[in-house]
């Protein structure tokens, strides 16, 4: 089976890095995954979209389809991905403004807050998003995450992100349950 | 056992450059090439190589040229205004035979279009971008795998047939990153420069008897030896014989051919027994993959006949599978470039059709699929 994520914001809040742990915890899990990018020209600022796509098979088309999840943390990047999800569930971030217009199925979660309020740094928001796309999608355990999480981020950040990810891990387990 | 890893196209084809024995790479940073510079600034210093950033391409691709003429095996990597600024001395490369090896990571043109949207427009320009008759062979890797399994056989026949090598890779196949196992190093097959026996009585440009391809000295060894972009005889120097620069223009030429059956290089799937066949490279290919698979899921015969040589095109066997389909179908995000040589090729035993598409967006698997039924039904 085919799993598709689609993580959309601002260039610079770091989704290509958590698509790209996404994807290697899969690969660490055993499946197959592929994860693809489309930015435009600047460094920071302008959209941002990661796609990956997990599956025990073999991936002839690289990008999402018809995304399982989408995770949008700007209000432009859930306008803009919002309008074309199908099927699938839309996380965004609860700064985002929700659009009736937008009939998917949608949590809000507080994750840029969680990022610098309770881990106390806003670069790690991509990590909390990471937990809660693998808490809610269950793709992989959060173990394997864990350990995907520490073969990419730099030395000395280590506890920071684990913190992190655990905080979005348990966002994903309070909306699973709510 | 090696061990699946997370791999990106244009790292991809930098460890596969280095697993060839890349020594030398010059270049100038380009989106969506711009990782395989960074990633050789990286590697080569380890190894006692050399990387140059150079004030541009012209200067990166002339670097490349110079170092291949010691011996090196050289290296640029650049994008679609990069490489029309290379376009020169890609001859250059061609008449003085100097191998080199020029990986452009195709994006949407013309001039600098947008640096990080997908295209495959180069098509026609790695083959005749630079003026004149000229070999050149273009390599057009699928996955990125394949980026590294081409970079090498780019440099292999590159040292082989003493010609520029490009491989045409475009930004989706350069930025994905797949789940890659990379081969046991050991079993890697490189291809080394022969160098003559002796500097007495060295002709740089006579060619041996088979191959016609003459040996390499490595230059500043002691063997006397001119190079130039003019036409020239077997001593390399310059000629105002019609007639010696034809018969070189000839040779150069024969060397690519003869060699076509042997550096051809394709895959297909689904080939044998179909109606309809798509043909299609490089990213494009991927969609096209999945459309042929949905299409035989619903009882359509489809199949794919995938080009990794595009030039020399791998003509024998397309026109095989040509005479047994009813129509062709090339996908491919320019306006149509690869689909002219598969027009020539398949010189009307089936009717050929275009799928062009320019909005930067990698093909859809159902636009694919829908020119596959739309037809057949």
């Amino acid at each position: 089976m085919r799993t598709e994520f689609r993580l959309s914001g601002s260039g610079g809040q770091g989704l290509l890095l958590a698509g790209i742990v996404l994807a290697e915890a899969a690969i660490l899990d055993g499946k197959n995954a592929v994860q693809t990018q489309s930015y435009g020209p600047e460094a920071r600022g302008g959209s941002s979209k990661a796609e990956v796509v997990v599956s025990a098979e073999d991936i002839d088309y690289p990008k999402a389809t018809d995304p399982d999840f989408l995770l949008a943390l700007t209000n432009d990047s859930y306008k803009t991905y919002g309008k074309l999800q199908g099927k699938g569930l839309i996380i965004v971030d609860s700064s985002v403004c929700l659009d009736p217009d937008i009939k998917a199925r949608t949590v809000s979660l507080p994750i840029l807050d969680t990022a610098a309020n309770v881990i106390g740094k806003k670069v790690v928001a991509n990590i909390v998003a990471l937990g809660v796309l693998g808490g809610i999608s269950g793709v992989v355990s959060p173990e394997i995450l864990e350990k995907a999480v520490l073969n990419r981020v730099p030395k000395g950040t280590e506890e920071l992100n684990i913190k992190a990810l655990r905080a979005g891990l348990e966002l994903a387990a309070k909306a699973k349950n709510a | 056992m090696p061990e699946a890893k997370l791999m990106q196209g244009n790292e991809a084809c930098t460890l596969g450059a280095l697993a060839a024995g890349l020594n030398f790479f010059a270049g100038y940073p380009i989106t969506p090439s711009t990782e395989i510079a960074e990633l050789c600034s990286e590697e080569l210093p380890k190894i006692g190589g050399k990387f140059i950033q150079m004030e541009d391409e012209i200067g990166s691709i002339a670097a490349i040229i110079g170092a291949s003429l010691t011996g090196r095996k050289a290296m640029t990597a650049t994008s679609g205004p990069g490489f029309s600024l290379m376009q020169e001395l890609i001859g250059y490369s061609a008449i003085s035979e100097v191998p080199i090896v020029i990986i452009n990571v195709q994006r949407v043109g013309p001039s600098t279009g947008m640096p990080t949207s997908l295209a495959q427009g180069d098509v026609m320009q790695a083959r005749w971008g630079t003026h004149g008759d000229h070999p050149v062979v273009v390599l057009a890797p699928g996955n990125v795998r394949e980026c590294f399994d081409l970079t090498i056989k780019a440099f292999n026949i590159a040292e082989d047939l003493r010609v520029p090598v490009i491989v045409l890779s475009d930004e989706t196949i350069g930025h994905m990153r797949e789940k890659v196992v990379l081969p046991d190093y050991k079993s890697i097959k490189v291809v080394n420069r022969k160098a003559p026996a002796t500097p007495a009585g060295y002709l740089p440009y006579k060619a041996d008897q088979d191959g016609g391809v003459p040996l390499m000295a490595p230059f500043g060894a002691g063997y006397r030896w001119h190079v130039t972009g003019l036409s020239h005889d077997e001593t390399g120097f310059p000629t105002n014989k019609g007639e010696v620069a034809g018969d070189l223009i000839k040779r150069l030429m024969r060397k690519v051919e003869k060699a076509e059956p042997v550096i051809r290089d394709y895959a297909t799937e689904s080939a044998d027994d179909c109606d309809v066949l798509v043909v299609a490279f490089g990213s494009s290919a991927m969609s096209a993959t999945s459309a042929v698979r949905q299409a035989r899921a619903q009882g359509v015969k489809a199949g794919l006949f995938r080009p990794k040589t595009i030039w020399p095109f791998p003509e024998e066997p397309l026109r095989e599978l040509a005479a047994k389909a009813k129509r062709i179908i090339v996908p491919e995000m320019n306006l149509g470039q690869l689909v002219l040589e598969i027009e020539r090729v398949v010189a009307g035993k089936a009717p050929v059709e275009r799928l062009s598409k320019v909005n930067c967006e990698l093909f859809r698997p159902e636009e694919i699929l829908k020119a596959i039924i739309g037809g057949s039904k």
